[in-house]
């Protein structure tokens, strides 16, 4: 959160949600976590998002480096399926209550 | 073919007297006042006090060169950006040109959209299809070291001043450098209102609304 940001706020993320984890019936594997991106329903459209920055947004009771605000980033790997859900590896594995949750997904590294 | 030089294991061709001239080593002696020229042996290393423990080779430096950034081929001078991240997010800046280090040098222009002569990562930027005719602007004079931060100088600190907090607070910026954001954007703002609408869009920040999809945009 940037201080002093008076004035227009720009969205220029993408948002997307948490699915969970990749996993089997019985297994799962918490270092890739899936990801549901908005307006993204098939394996092609995910080619422009793949090696996009993520970053997941969480509130903690206590400060550090002056906000109550901290993030865990990571990059969209690769599709999962043919349906538009993502793969994505985070810097540390997020937690589990992530799941269902918001994650903002980055124009940059852009190749526009 | 020459004959061959030996007839036999151990008996050559030549006799002794014959390869002492062939070889002409008379001439070099004659050449030298009588005696053969001796090297003069390089004086004995002392040997080393210390030997280290293992016989390691020492790493030869790399000679490996760093290519020069390429540049999307999207993004030509006078190509408008919008910036991704930082301070200036969203805002449409105009691109000038390539610096040695592979960064962009970008202007808003700072009447337009407060975006000062700064640099940015390509990969920080998305190249529009709009581009402004800046023929008419020099750039010759920026360059990386135009940027290098000001190295403080660190005076020695008594006891008392210790516990001081810096004084160094406030970064003004030196008048030259606002003397060049203007007279760059002198010329930069006339070819932008040339240009129908093309201020307001660069006074406009760019944004992410509801059912956009990146992935399906052109720029």
């Amino acid at each position: 959160m940037v201080k002093g940001r008076t004035g227009q706020r720009v969205r220029l993320y993408v948002r997307g949600t948490i699915l969970g984890f990749k996993r089997s019936k019985s297994n799962q594997y918490e270092n890739t976590s899936l990801v549901q991106i908005e307006g993204v329903n098939t394996k092609e459209e995910v080619a422009w998002y793949a090696g996009k920055r993520m970053a997941y947004v969480y509130k903690t009771k206590t400060k550090s480096s002056g906000t109550h605000y901290r993030c865990i980033w990571g990059k969209v790997t690769r599709p999962h399926g043919n349906s538009g859900v993502v793969r994505a590896k985070f810097k540390s594995n997020l937690p589990a209550e992530s799941m269902g949750r918001k994650v903002r997904v980055f124009m940059y590294p852009s190749s526009i | 073919m020459a004959p061959p030089s030996k007839l036999s294991l151990g008996i050559k061709r030549a006799s002794r007297s014959h390869t002492y001239h062939r070889r002409g080593l008379w001439a070099i002696k004659a050449k030298h006042g009588g005696a053969f020229p001796k090297a003069e042996k390089p004086a004995a290393a002392a040997e080393p006090k210390f030997y280290p423990a293992d016989d390691v080779k020492p790493r030869a430096p790399s000679t490996r060169k760093a290519n020069p950034t390429k540049l999307r081929s999207s993004i030509t001078p006078g190509t408008v950006l919008i910036l991704l991240a930082g301070r200036f997010m969203g805002k449409r800046v105009v691109f000038l040109k390539q610096l040695k280090s592979g960064l962009l040098l970008i202007t808003g222009p700072f009447k337009i959209n407060g975006v000062p002569i700064r640099r940015v990562n390509q990969a920080y930027a998305i190249a529009t299809s709009t581009k402004v005719d800046i023929s008419c602007v020099k750039v010759d004079k920026f360059d990386d070291k135009y940027f290098a931060r000001d190295k403080k100088t660190k005076a020695k600190k008594t006891e008392g001043e210790l516990f001081e907090t810096d004084k160094e607070g406030t970064k003004n910026l030196p008048d030259f450098k606002k003397d060049d954001q203007k007279s760059l954007d002198a010329e930069l703002i006339k070819a932008i209102e040339a240009v129908p609408d093309l201020k307001t869009y660069l006074g406009a920040r760019f944004s992410l609304r509801d059912g956009d999809k990146p992935h399906e945009m052109t720029f």
